[in-house]
């Protein structure tokens, strides 16, 4: 279960945003693309499922499997994503569908992939409530986006997002929208999640200290072309590239730990 | 872009002066790069150039009557024919131009007086009267046009004051309703506050902060409340409420020309076209207008990519 | 919710008021006497002044208004000055035409305009996207007259299959030619007011194409196109009913105008002719029960609007 991307490129009216980014995420493995705003990082994880916002092109290679997915159908690619891969975004407030409960958007993603009854999937949407440690699950699968708060939104994301037990996980900037003393709970859930489940995982973010805690191999972008690759603890502590440099300064000062995550 | 309300990523500070001056002119530019603002900028300078030049000359006196030469098809030397009397329609239509600028013109004035006005005092005022006026404006948006046009012509007769005060206050209205959030907004915003603390008079402060702000907002209103207008006008005239039988008018032509619609059933296109022509240009400029002035725009509709550089904040403290 | 619909409703009995009480002034307005207009000008002091005690002119105004009101919440409109007639009776007569016909055009309005914004909006950028994009601005803009005309040359002049004029005086008991009559109208509102619709549809559904929860429904294992159907359709649903407040003024409107083109005895037809003939008494009572009947339906789709949309359902 591994991700081969290849000189994948991604062009928006015209400008290239994505440029000829390789790089490769092995089974099991936890790996961080890491870039200030605007490098493509976002972009590149979505050209993997088919999700680039309309008038957006993308070209080159990306494998999943051995299978290669750019220029796959919008259908064939459909049943991959929930399925095998799972996303999670950064702006809780804003990916949930507002008008309806929470426990029906967990139900859905099961209900897409599995043929179970409504009343199994809202079985086990309580179920996946509760592995993501929402409070009460039972009475929180009743409510509405809007009644939660933007951490237990996440979590609903989360749940949404590993309801079949996909093999790969991104997740765009999850944290970054969230209270910093959020933060940290989402980040160990998350990495407790992956890990317990043996999924890889492609974590992006601009904070380089967040990825020390959850990553242990990075790919750094800038203007969208990969400008170092290398395993985080290396990263942190010899940099060869100045931009990396230059994250390692701006990172959160009260995260960073030398040495980074396992 | 000086606008601090919208989401993701506005960068705050002197910075943005500057920017936001060179960008108030850029939706001019902007403007006339769409397609819908082109058209409907060149369709308002034709009927703008056909009333004018129609007050100087027409081919032919839209009155004079040639009982001889009824229903001539279209050619020469009548290009789009004659109507029942033997007038020519080409002179008819261009001297129609006239009544409809005039009748646009008149009503987003009076749709702007009662529009500031209203908004004004629904932002500017007590709070008392504040709340009166937005409850007040609230109920007035449900009166259609229409329904005022009756009562006004119901007791001074039909006529194009009729056609101009009814849509100006049923528009005016609305544009009150649209601008008053607008300005509130602005009033309590952190540019008039530091612009009063750098000793700028209200007034100045008023003009400097305030109307770039209302401005865009304001002119797609205008804009679509002088498409109504032709519309109305258009209606009005066809039941007799609108322009009197001694002026040309498009709608008055549709009137007339119904009649004979069993056996000269092309002749009603031309009034028709031109009025539908008219108002979409006016439409489509409206459109244009609040897509050229839309500052969330001006980044592109990409959420994904904050502005370059907005992050690189953090001195040069290392833990 | 009881707390909303009691605001609502207060505020729909105080616009009821002020559209009253401006109804009333305005038609009261005039300059010169209304007693000796009827009355015609080589009447006698005698005629004129019998007129105005006839019809309560030499009372105080606030008290006409009274007076009025207090015969409206009785269920009497008012009284035609030129036939007498009541102006109750002569709505609930003519309603019988304008009421399908309304009902018909908003039909016709929504069937035409939803699927088509919709379709319009997925297929954006296309060219077919672009065409129907184009035609509904068109159509938008085509003035609802003319756009009659257009349609009777069209389906009753050169093909001959609906009448282009008039309603049969059996009225609904010949239910086919009364239908038939009404048809070519109905289309005629109904494609116009859908235009209009059909605009507001497709940047609806534009926005909800943009919408995060639809990119996370996609996310999930939806195709993009099922994605905005099934996430973000509902909520351009909820926009509609919105807007359908305004489409029913405007279908007055249009009806007012149509009416008069195709000869239909309806309400719209009578409006014009009431106000043509200077019949205040019975503009008034009209004007009152149109605009009565605007507010009610605003106040209508307001509570259902507030009840469908879970966001809104508690009070904040």
């Amino acid at each position: 279960m591994s991700l081969v991307v290849q000189d994948l490129t991604v062009d928006i009216a015209g400008r290239r945003v994505v440029d000829g980014v390789s790089f490769e995420v092995p089974d099991g493995a936890r790996v961080g693309l890491i870039g200030e705003s605007g490098s493509g990082k976002s972009l590149t994880a979505l050209a993997v499922l088919g999700l680039l916002p309309d008038g957006a092109e993308a070209s080159g290679s990306v494998r999943w499997n051995g299978r290669e997915l750019i220029g796959l159908a919008d259908r064939e690619l459909a049943t991959l994503r929930g399925d095998e891969i799972g996303i999670v975004f950064q702006e809780p407030r804003t990916a949930l569908n507002p008008i309806r409960t929470v426990g029906r958007q967990i139900a859905e993603s099961i209900r897409i992939h599995e043929g179970v009854s409504k009343k199994d999937a809202a079985a086990r949407a309580i179920a996946e409530a509760a592995r993501v440690a929402l409070p009460d699950p039972e009475r929180i699968v009743a409510r509405y986006p809007h009644q939660l708060s933007g951490g237990q939104r996440q979590r609903v994301a989360i749940a949404m997002a590993l309801a079949c037990r996909p093999r790969l996980l991104i997740a765009d900037e999850p944290t970054t929208a969230l209270d910093v003393t959020i933060q940290a709970e989402i980040l160990e859930l998350m990495l407790s999640l992956v890990k317990n489940d043996g999924m890889s995982l492609v974590f992006i973010t601009h904070d380089l200290a967040v990825l020390s805690q959850i990553a242990t191999h990075g790919v750094v972008l800038e203007d969208g072309r990969v400008v170092e690759d290398a395993p985080v603890s290396q990263l942190l502590t010899t940099p060869s590239s100045p931009v990396t440099a230059g994250l390692l300064r701006d990172a959160t000062a009260t995260l960073w730990r030398p040495g980074g995550a396992e | 872009m000086s606008d601090p309300s919208t989401g993701s990523g506005t960068t705050t500070g002197s910075a943005t002066d500057a920017v936001a001056r060179r960008s108030r002119w850029r939706w001019l530019r902007r403007l006339w790069q769409l397609s819908t603002g082109r058209f409907g900028i060149i369709v308002v300078l034709v009927v703008l150039a056909t009333a004018v030049t129609a007050g100087l000359w027409t081919p032919f006196d839209p009155q004079q009557v040639e009982i001889s030469n009824r229903w001539a098809a279209p050619g020469w030397p009548h290009l789009l024919g004659t109507d029942g009397s033997g007038r020519d329609i080409l002179s008819l239509i261009m001297a129609g131009a006239r009544t409809t600028v005039f009748v646009a013109i008149g009503a987003g004035v009076v749709a702007t007086v009662i529009g500031i006005a209203l908004a004004a005092l629904g932002a500017l005022t007590a709070r008392w009267m504040r709340e009166s006026v937005a409850v007040f404006v609230d109920i007035l948006i449900a009166f259609p046009v229409l329904i005022i046009a009756m009562m006004i012509s119901a007791v001074w007769g039909g006529s194009l004051a009729v056609v101009i005060w009814s849509v100006g206050i049923g528009f005016g209205v609305n544009i009150a309703r649209v601008t008053r959030p607008e300005l509130r907004r602005v009033l309590h915003s952190d540019f008039v506050l530091a612009g009063r603390a750098s000793g700028l008079t209200p007034l100045q402060n008023l003009m400097r902060h305030l109307l770039p702000n209302v401005a865009p907002v304001f002119i797609v209103q205008l804009s679509w409340a002088m498409a109504v207008a032709v519309l109305a006008e258009a209606g009005l005239s066809y039941l007799g409420f609108g322009a009197p039988v001694t002026e040309p008018s498009w709608g008055l032509l549709l009137a007339e020309l119904q009649q004979y619609i069993t056996i000269h059933p092309l002749s009603v296109v031309w009034p028709g076209l031109a009025i539908t022509i008219t108002v979409l240009g006016l439409n489509l400029l409206g459109d244009a207008l609040r897509d050229a002035t839309d500052p969330t725009l001006s980044r592109g509709r990409d959420r994904l990519h904050p502005p370059r550089g907005a992050i690189r904040h953090v001195p040069e403290v290392v833990a | 919710m009881i707390r909303y619909t009691l605001t609502r409703l207060a505020l729909l009995l105080l616009g009821l008021i002020v559209a009253s009480v401006l109804i009333f002034l305005t038609l009261r307005v005039l300059p010169g006497d209304i007693a000796q207009l009827i009355a015609g000008v080589n009447s006698s002091p005698g005629q004129a002044a019998a007129i105005r005690e006839r019809l309560g002119l030499d009372r105080p105004l606030p008290l006409q208004y009274l007076d009025w009101i207090g015969g409206v919440l009785r269920g009497d409109l008012g009284r035609s000055l030129l036939t007498g007639s009541s102006v109750t009776g002569q709505l609930a007569e003519k309603a019988q035409v304008t009421v399908p016909l309304g009902l018909m055009s908003l039909t016709i309005a929504v069937l035409f305009s939803v699927p088509l914004g919709v379709l319009s909006a997925m297929r954006r950028g296309r060219a077919d996207g672009t065409a129907m994009s184009v035609g509904a601005q068109t159509l938008a803009a085509v003035p609802v007259v003319w756009a009659g005309m257009m349609l009777v040359v069209v389906f009753a002049v050169w093909l001959g299959w609906l009448p282009a004029q008039g309603f049969p005086r059996a009225g609904w008991q010949d239910p086919g030619a009364a239908f038939r009559a009404l048809l070519l109208p109905a289309l005629t509102i109904g494609i116009v007011e859908g235009a209009m619709l059909l605009r507001f549809v497709r940047s609806a559904t534009l926005q909800a194409v943009g919408q995060d929860y639809v990119r996370t429904a996609a996310a999930k294992g939806l195709t993009r196109d099922r994605a905005l159907i099934r996430h973000g359709l509902p909520v351009v649903g909820l926009s509609v009913i919105t807007v359908l407040g305004l489409q029913v003024a405007g279908i007055i409107v249009g009806a007012v105008v149509i009416e008069q083109l195709f000869s239909l005895p309806g309400i719209g037809r009578m409006l014009v002719d009431d106000v043509s003939a200077r019949d205040l008494p019975k503009v008034q009572g009209e004007l009152l029960a149109l605009t009565g009947f605007v507010l009610i339906v605003g106040f209508l789709v307001d509570l259902v609007h507030r009840v469908i949309d879970p966001r809104q359902r508690e009070a904040t």
